[in-house]
């Protein structure tokens, strides 16, 4: 017990106490694919090709972490600030929204170069204006962000099915889904974007959104440690007396938080939407908000830690799906259960290795 | 004084204990004889809380014996002490406010599914020991209505309740007022009486001398001295705590007092409940001038620093602060109050003057993170800090010199200088500073004194709250004493002696 606070050496804290962490989540799930009639080795076997066995699969594999940087960092920054952010996935959905409504609005007057830095733009207003009205409850009605954030889930949710039906779907769809982008708010493909400079790779829904993500990482990573507003944010996520102390305004900074983090998520709609569905859909964003929590545990809520989490919650998701496809005993279900496993074992038992890894290196020191 | 039996409740033997590269406890041993009431004394930092948590089973030692009753036994949680018939009353109290005392009282011990059996149990019980020990309480009374020294009996009840045959009580008094300290010091008494062996830990003398059988005096984590209470007296034991003679004398020259830089007028603050913290209080406080402000802990003088130093604004009444009008209407915040060239070094310095996880160099420099040096074009400049940081270590003494650990990892006293040099190093006009050598070593204590009196010679107006009278008295060249959220008095430091301060910070005299 009096051991459980002892530092281990940082590399072993930020890099094999994960590992070790994601080593047992396999060995479970080796246990229960032996169960239910599988070879677990194959099954490795699948989803390790599955997830990079070809430049294809690499290519979904990081269009799917693409998601979850956004998600991931958006996460991180409200968890720095001490604020839980559960409405990755509703910021994620109306920043599609803005989205939707900036491309809508003008892809057939302007050119691509000012479409798409609008859009985006579209996206992460809206997205922090998702999350600016659960921050306001917050910070001057006292109502808990976990619970009002989870809720606004449902209500972007709700008013995304309401406007999708009534007011954006296409004239004559049978689908809910908005008319096409024009090409001028279209994010080039990977595949095109390497063509370019002579590399030929196989097409995938991997679009440079991927570069943004990555611009945004380093965005997080100078603003939590390099500017005195992420310094007063990480000093009222440690200990908001002291961040009253020396100054910070604690509504503003809350406030302040929250919209990063809701702009962040807005994110996801930039992938999925300009990068990916070239139209206005329901349910772009499904799964990847929570998915965002557990990344920035893992992740430690370090940018770089979050690219880490994020690849390996990238590679579980297509490797995942091709492990479903390619044995059918395995379904998505099961995909699932894998994720959620390294979730438990990253996040909630994220110290149970701990004590082992403690004897290890006090016997060595 | 009863005539003490021989055989011994308790005995440690050669316990050792070092946090990292603190030497908390060296060998210390001890003998509690059973019946009595032992007084365990020392200055902040001494070790004494160590060693009580080790025999209480908070921490484990790393190395020694524990006897209980001439047993050897294991103490490796709170439980087994509970189950060798120790119990231990915390200088924090650990009740549930919202419910009644006989709530608090059977929690942890429900006794069954329902609850109705273990109510009905420990109200007989209480009865018992109420009249047993003169401990009355209102076994129905919501704790949140009850005094903190009638709370301070829950947590003894709750001791005795669980069959605690040896009472350790971590500086009891620190809270209370000097009525209820009298009040619990019968207590004790009576439980001695009936066979119960107390052991008091306390830094404060006159209980010592009052109440004990036996003291032992501990200094820089070793047990130096024992001693039967009726042969010592304060003198003695004081010279034994700090290891010299006693008087923390600061050559100091009169203070040169200059025009008034901090000026405070029936200032008030109610808060939601309508509760008046602050009442009516105006003061002054002149460049070249140490004010100090004394009172038992929780008589407004947190709340007159938050006021002070722009973290909550008054409700009535107002401050002039380098000549900038605050009021409620016209609220200032702590980074203006700053601008203006007033530092604040808080009472609490691991919830308000750092943030333990931050890096030593982060801490220097919290509330002026966008100032220059350290700033600039929205952007910090980690290397400025780092130099900046390596400098005030130096020229402070904080150990180790290294602006790159934790905040956590420096010692209480080491915590300290740090804040108080980067409170210090902007040549503040007014200083205020809470408890400023609140659980600092003694070396520190010195220095920290000396620097504040430095500063004040150099012209700056600084305001010193402690409930130390000892320190306010060493230090200050003016005193006020607060009560109930009033200054209640006024006392040129010549003329003060800690007796009539003490009567005053009962309520005693109106000035």
């Amino acid at each position: 017990m009096s051991a459980s606070r002892r530092p281990l050496p940082g590399w072993v804290e930020i890099g094999l106490l994960p590992l070790a962490n994601i080593a047992m989540a396999f060995l479970l799930v080796g246990v229960i694919v032996e169960v239910i009639g599988v070879d677990p080795l194959h099954a490795l076997k699948l989803l390790v090709l599955g997830a990079v066995g070809s430049s294809e699969a690499i290519g979904y594999t990081l269009y799917y972490a693409t998601n979850f940087i956004f998600t991931g960092l958006a996460v991180a920054v409200a968890f720095h600030a001490g604020l839980f952010n559960i409405g990755g996935e509703g910021q994620a959905y109306i920043g599609g929204l803005g989205c939707g409504l900036a491309v809508l609005a003008l892809d057939r007057y302007l050119p691509p170069l000012l479409v798409i830095p609008l859009a985006i733009l579209a996206s992460a207003a809206f997205g922090a204006a998702w999350a600016a009205i659960p921050a306001w409850m917050q910070a001057w009605r006292g109502s808990h962000i976990v619970i009002t954030t989870i809720m606004f889930n449902f209500v972007a949710s709700a008013l995304m099915v309401y406007l999708m039906v009534n007011v954006l779907i296409a004239p004559g769809s049978m689908t809910p889904q908005s008319r096409g982008f024009a090409a001028s708010a279209a994010v080039p493909s990977m595949q095109a974007a390497l063509q370019w400079i002579g590399i030929a790779v196989a097409p995938s829904a991997l679009n440079l959104s991927l570069l943004l993500a990555l611009l945004a990482c380093v965005g997080v990573w100078i603003f939590l440690w390099h500017t005195p507003w992420g310094y007063g944010l990480r000093t009222m996520g440690h200990n908001p007396e002291a961040a009253v102390y020396a100054g910070t305004n604690l509504k503003r900074m809350t406030m302040l938080a929250m919209c990063l983090s809701g702009a962040l998520a807005g994110g996801v709609a930039v992938n999925e939407l300009l990068g990916v569905h070239h139209r206005l859909v329901l349910d772009f964003a499904a799964g990847y908000g929570f998915t965002g929590i557990a990344v920035a545990l893992m992740g430690r809520g370090h940018p770089l830690g979050i690219v880490l989490a994020a690849l390996l919650f990238g590679a579980l998701q297509q490797g995942g799906a091709e492990l479903a496809f390619e044995i059918p005993a395995i379904t998505r279900e099961m995909v699932v259960v894998i994720q959620g496993l390294v979730i438990l074992f990253s996040g909630a038992l994220v110290h149970l290795p701990r004590p082992w890894l403690q004897a290890l290196f006090a016997r060595r020191g | 004084m009863q005539e003490l039996t021989a055989d011994a409740a308790i005995e440690l033997r050669g316990i050792d204990k070092s946090f990292g590269s603190v030497h908390a406890v060296r060998g210390a041993s001890l003998r509690v004889e059973r019946g009595s009431i032992t007084g365990i004394v020392g200055e902040n930092g001494a070790g004494k809380s160590t060693l009580m948590s080790i025999l209480y089973g908070l921490y484990r030692a790393d190395a020694g014996e524990i006897l209980i009753e001439g047993r050897p036994v294991e103490m490796a949680s709170p439980r087994d002490a509970i189950g060798h018939g120790i119990g231990m009353v915390h200088q924090h109290f650990m009740l549930v406010d919202s419910f009644t005392v006989l709530e608090n009282l059977i929690l942890g011990a429900e006794g069954g599914a329902l609850l109705a059996g273990g109510l009905a149990a420990a109200r007989t019980e209480l009865a018992r020991l109420a009249g047993e020990y003169g401990l009355a309480v209102d076994p129905d009374a919501r704790v949140a209505d009850l005094s903190v020294g009638e709370q301070q009996r829950v947590e003894i009840l709750k001791v005795l309740l669980r069959g605690a045959r040896i009472l350790i009580l971590d500086e009891p008094s620190a809270v209370l007022t000097p009525q209820e300290t009298d009040r619990l010091l019968q207590i004790l008494r009576l439980l001695r009486d009936r066979g119960v062996t107390v052991v008091l830990i306390t830094h404060k003398l006159r209980e010592i001398l009052a109440v004990t059988d036996k003291v032992i005096v501990m200094r820089r984590g070793e047990v130096v001295a024992e001693r039967r209470t009726a042969e010592t007296d304060a003198q003695d034991l004081a010279e034994l705590m700090v290891g010299r003679t006693v008087r923390f004398d600061l050559d100091k020259a009169p203070a040169r007092e200059g025009e008034t830089m901090l000026a405070a007028r029936h200032l008030s603050l109610v808060d939601g409940r309508g509760v008046r913290l602050l009442d009516d209080i105006s003061l002054e406080v002149r460049a070249g001038e140490i004010v100090g402000i004394a009172g038992v802990s929780g008589n407004g003088q947190t709340e007159l620093l938050q006021v002070l130093s722009g973290i909550r604004p008054p409700t009535g009444g107002e401050i002039e602060a380098c000549g900038r009008r605050v009021d409620a209407a016209h609220p200032v915040d702590p980074a203006e109050m700053r601008d203006l060239g007033v530092a604040h070094v808080p009472e609490d310095r691991l919830r308000q003057g750092l943030v333990p996880a931050f890096l030593a160099s982060e801490t220097s420099i919290l509330g002026y993170q966008d100032r220059e040096p350290f700033c600039h074009n929205y952007l910090m400049d980690g290397p400025a800090v780092g130099r900046y940081c390596a400098d005030l270590m130096e020229r402070f003494d904080v150990r180790p010199r290294a602006p790159g650990l934790r905040s956590s990892n420096f010692s209480g006293g080491n915590q300290q200088k740090l804040i108080l040099a980067r409170e210090m190093a902007r040549n503040p006009k007014v200083l205020l500073v809470g408890q400023p050598t609140r659980g600092v070593d003694i070396g520190a204590i010195e220095f920290i004194r000396r620097e504040l009196i430095k500063s004040r010679d150099a012209g700056c107006a600084v305001l010193v709250v402690s409930v130390e009278l000892e320190e306010i008295l060493s230090l200050a060249d003016r005193i006020l004493v607060m009560f109930g959220g009033r200054i209640v008095g006024e006392v040129a430091a010549g003329e003060a002696d800690e007796r009539m301060l003490g009567l005053m910070m009962a309520g005693a005299r109106a000035a």
